[in-house]
């Protein structure tokens, strides 16, 4: 109970000192990895976040039952990204062993390919195929036009809204604008089942959805965050034309003032308690919000649309998971197999029916088994076409330190638009030139 | 550095009883060197553990690695040498602002909730002190707060203080408490004496204990009410152990992370501390940068408790033993404070 005081420095020096003790030696592997021979067979391991649905293991055990020899085994990481990334950041500094095969989250490829810690995955005969996918989920595992990690499942913004609500106030079709939007807004309010619900939220909290939300405005408004040439590009009237649209929503009320402390599950929270319109969230909210269990108001009262922009479809934002090999692994000829034997189509399809996360796969999203229990698939393959991926950046984490920091700062009022952007062109010059 | 002070306390004061004649000296010079050579595991324990981490810290914040990329895209490995760069960085540019941020957070959050809880706490150790019947119970509920996790009770607060939480349906108002504005301050503020307020309590009212009652029974029939019977006896003698808890507070709360992390959130600027920054640093592989705050906590925090161990006079070691000693000096019907200048 008693700590001693300094214990939390010390923690953080001793932490200091095991990443220093790595740093020394053993660039051998590196080497040896960078010419891309992947070798070795054997038992592997598997590091990702929760298996919330326990279809991984039921994967993971019918590769072991075919081969016996390579069994694989799941190491459960903790529950938050960051936390994720930090556990195969440490293993990679000490060089471990311990991880075979990474599971990225799509915006970690570039650190960790810079840094050597994945080797490049080969392309086609013994390698892994990614014609079958769609383009756009295969941009998130390159890095300078090299593939360092496979698509296993993809993911992307989506406008859920109440077809109820929009029924009575006779509207027809789920807005494609952000004029459309709001004039739909305007006609439900005046309802008297509208007073209580709130025009439109997207995460605009101080997390990482807020650097999600922000490049989705930008995007669908035409402008980037971070170039092709990766110098930022924010002085654009497109990029203003974004994040006015955001400052603006809180301003005028249409999003509520609580939308700047509510996280991606705070905002299902208000959906599901049927208090929201328009919802830009992850297509996971479709079976949760469904759910006739009492857990959810709006059960059968809402669809989902491509999220809208200025004057048509938005371009939404690129999520997913991709499978990397660790540099530091044994056995990587077996992890390059089991990655192709998760990444196939048919074991796509049975994990998306039984976690309904987004394949990468483009055929699965018109197969008859899926758009039954998924209606929403083809919109969702548009929207994942149309998607736009984060800026790709080895620093990513000051990157999107940096976007929330000015953009929060925007929207919560503080500073102007014009103020914002100037500000973190500057800050994003300095960390894309080191 | 609390054995150092007592190890140094005790050394001159050893030879003065048998100062007289030669022999006496020649003994104490043996058993000098027997005591170091008894006590030479614990400080190379000492050394290994304590002294160690802080030299190699302080070394990391020397360096600097990764941070470039070569013509590939690959960022260049290995550590370089960069003397006092990381320090001087973060005096400058866009790091000066981040840090004298932090630095002032911790500092107003120290001098906030330290003086909150010793308020708080000294009230509870005085009521827990009462004789009432259900006394046992009052201490152990008063001490849950402190039992609970730092990050649990973060969570649970961050329950309580979101937007449509308890908090906000009490104060009947939509106060946005975990946005990034002043209300977030006093969030944590809240939460942390909250959870703190009880070890101060605990810690004085062990010191209350060791208060004879006679003493109160004499200044009564000389005619002292109770404001005057608490500022001239029960603080006085309760100021050893009111010193020491008040100086872990300041050591606890100056390397406070987890409460504002959890509770509001990292990368917020209304309540970054400077544990924060570096974990932030360390967290985007800028280790030589995140040694390099830590290393100025260190100073930070060493100074802090060097001026309050001057200035107050608490010394965590000898005002313990003395509280024991003073017993039998007090018995005597003396003030503690007569007890603390024989020291």
């Amino acid at each position: 109970m008693r700590r001693t005081p300094l214990a939390g420095m010390f923690a953080g020096l001793a932490l200091a000192l095991t990443a220093c003790g790595g740093g020394d030696g053993g660039s051998a592997a590196t080497e040896e990895d960078a010419a891309g021979a992947l070798t070795g067979r054997g038992p592997i391991t598997l590091a990702t976040g929760k298996d919330r649905s326990g279809n991984m293991q039921k994967m993971v055990d019918a590769w072991n039952q075919a081969h016996p020899n390579e069994q694989a085994r799941i190491i459960e990481l903790p529950d938050e990204p960051n936390d994720q990334r930090q556990q195969m950041i440490q293993n990679a500094t000490t060089k471990s062993d311990a991880y075979t095969i990474l599971n990225l989250d799509v915006v970690w490829t570039a650190e960790f390919a810079a840094n050597r810690w994945v080797v490049e995955l080969p392309r086609g005969g013994q390698g892994v195929d990614t014609a079958p996918l769609l383009p756009a989920t295969v941009t998130t595992g390159e890095y300078r036009g090299k593939l360092y990690s496979m698509p296993l499942t993809s993911d992307s913004g989506l406008l859920f809204y109440r077809t109820d609500l929009l029924e009575k106030a006779g509207v027809a079709e789920p807005p494609t604008t952000w004029q459309e939007m709001w004039a739909a807004c305007d006609k439900v309010k005046a309802l008297p089942e509208g007073k209580n619900v709130d025009c439109y939220l997207t995460e605009v909290g101080k997390t990482e959805g807020l650097t999600v939300t922000t490049a989705e405005a930008i995007n669908s408004a035409g402008g980037t965050i971070v170039g092709p040439d990766g110098k930022p590009t924010l002085s654009t009237p497109q990029a203003k034309a974004g994040l006015d649209f955001l400052v603006n929503a809180v301003k005028d009320g249409r999003m509520p003032k609580a939308a700047l402390t509510l996280d991606g599950e705070g905002g299902r929270r208000h959906f599901q308690a049927g208090k929201l319109l328009f919802h830009r969230q992850w297509p996971y909210q479709y079976d949760l919000a469904n759910k006739k269990d009492g857990s959810s108001k709006v059960a059968g009262r809402f669809a989902v649309a491509p999220i809208p922009g200025p004057d048509g479809p938005g371009a939404a934002n690129l999520g997913g998971h991709n499978y990397a090999i660790s540099a530091f692994a044994k056995n990587k000829a077996s992890a390059l197999d089991f990655i192709k034997y998760m990444a196939d189509g048919a074991q796509q399809k049975a994990n998306s029916l039984a976690t309904s996360q987004a394949p990468t796969v483009a055929s699965l999203y018109s197969d008859p088994d899926m758009t039954k229990k998924y209606p929403f698939l083809p919109t969702l393959k548009t929207a994942i076409e149309k998607a736009k991926s984060r800026p790709a950046a080895v620093k990513y984490g000051d990157v999107t330190a940096a976007i929330q920091g000015a953009v929060y700062d925007a929207v919560s009022g503080k500073t102007d638009t014009a103020a914002a952007l100037t500000d973190l062109q500057g800050k994003l010059g300095r960390l894309t030139t080191q | 550095m609390a054995t150092t002070v007592d190890r140094k306390g005790k050394a001159p004061a050893a030879p003065r009883p048998g100062g007289r004649s030669a022999r006496p000296r020649k003994d104490v010079s043996g058993s000098r060197r027997l005591a170091a050579f008894l006590l030479s595991p614990t400080l190379l324990v000492l050394g290994l553990v304590v002294g160690y981490p802080v030299i190699a810290g302080f070394r990391e914040s020397l360096f600097t690695r990764g941070q470039t990329l070569d013509a590939d895209g690959f960022v260049v490995e290995g550590e370089r040498f960069v003397g006092l760069d990381n320090y001087t960085a973060i005096f400058s540019g866009d790091a000066a602002g981040t840090f004298w941020n932090a630095f002032g957070n911790t500092t107003f959050f120290t001098v906030t909730t330290v003086t909150l809880e010793t308020v708080i706490g000294v009230t509870m150790a005085l009521i827990m002190q009462w004789a009432f019947r259900g006394r046992g119970l009052v201490r152990a509920s008063v001490l849950v707060p402190w039992a609970i996790p730092t990050a649990i009770s973060g969570l649970l607060w961050r329950w309580i203080f979101q937007a449509d939480g308890a908090f906000n349906a009490m104060i009947r108002q939509q106060v946005l408490w975990t946005a990034d504005g002043f209300e977030s301050k006093l969030a944590v503020i809240i939460a942390e004496v909250w959870k703190t307020s009880p070890f101060i309590g605990l810690l004085v009212l062990a010191g209350l204990q060791m208060i004879p009652r006679d003493v109160y029974e004499a200044a009564r029939v000389d005619g002292a009410g109770a404001v005057q019977q608490f500022w001239r006896i029960t603080l006085p003698l309760v100021k050893p152990a009111l010193l020491v808890a008040v100086l872990f507070r300041m050591l606890d709360v100056l390397r406070m992370f987890d409460l504002p992390a959890v509770l509001i959130g990292v990368n917020k600027r209304s309540v970054e501390t400077l544990t924060m920054i570096s974990w932030f640093e360390a967290n985007n592989l800028r280790y030589g940068s995140a040694a390099a705050y830590a290393t100025i906590l260190f100073v930070y925090i060493a100074v802090i408790s060097y001026l309050f161990v001057k200035l107050l006079g608490a010394d965590i070691i000898g005002d313990a033993r003395q509280v024991t000693k003073g017993k039998k000096i007090r018995k005597a019907g003396k003030t503690g404070k007569t007890g603390r200048a024989s020291a």
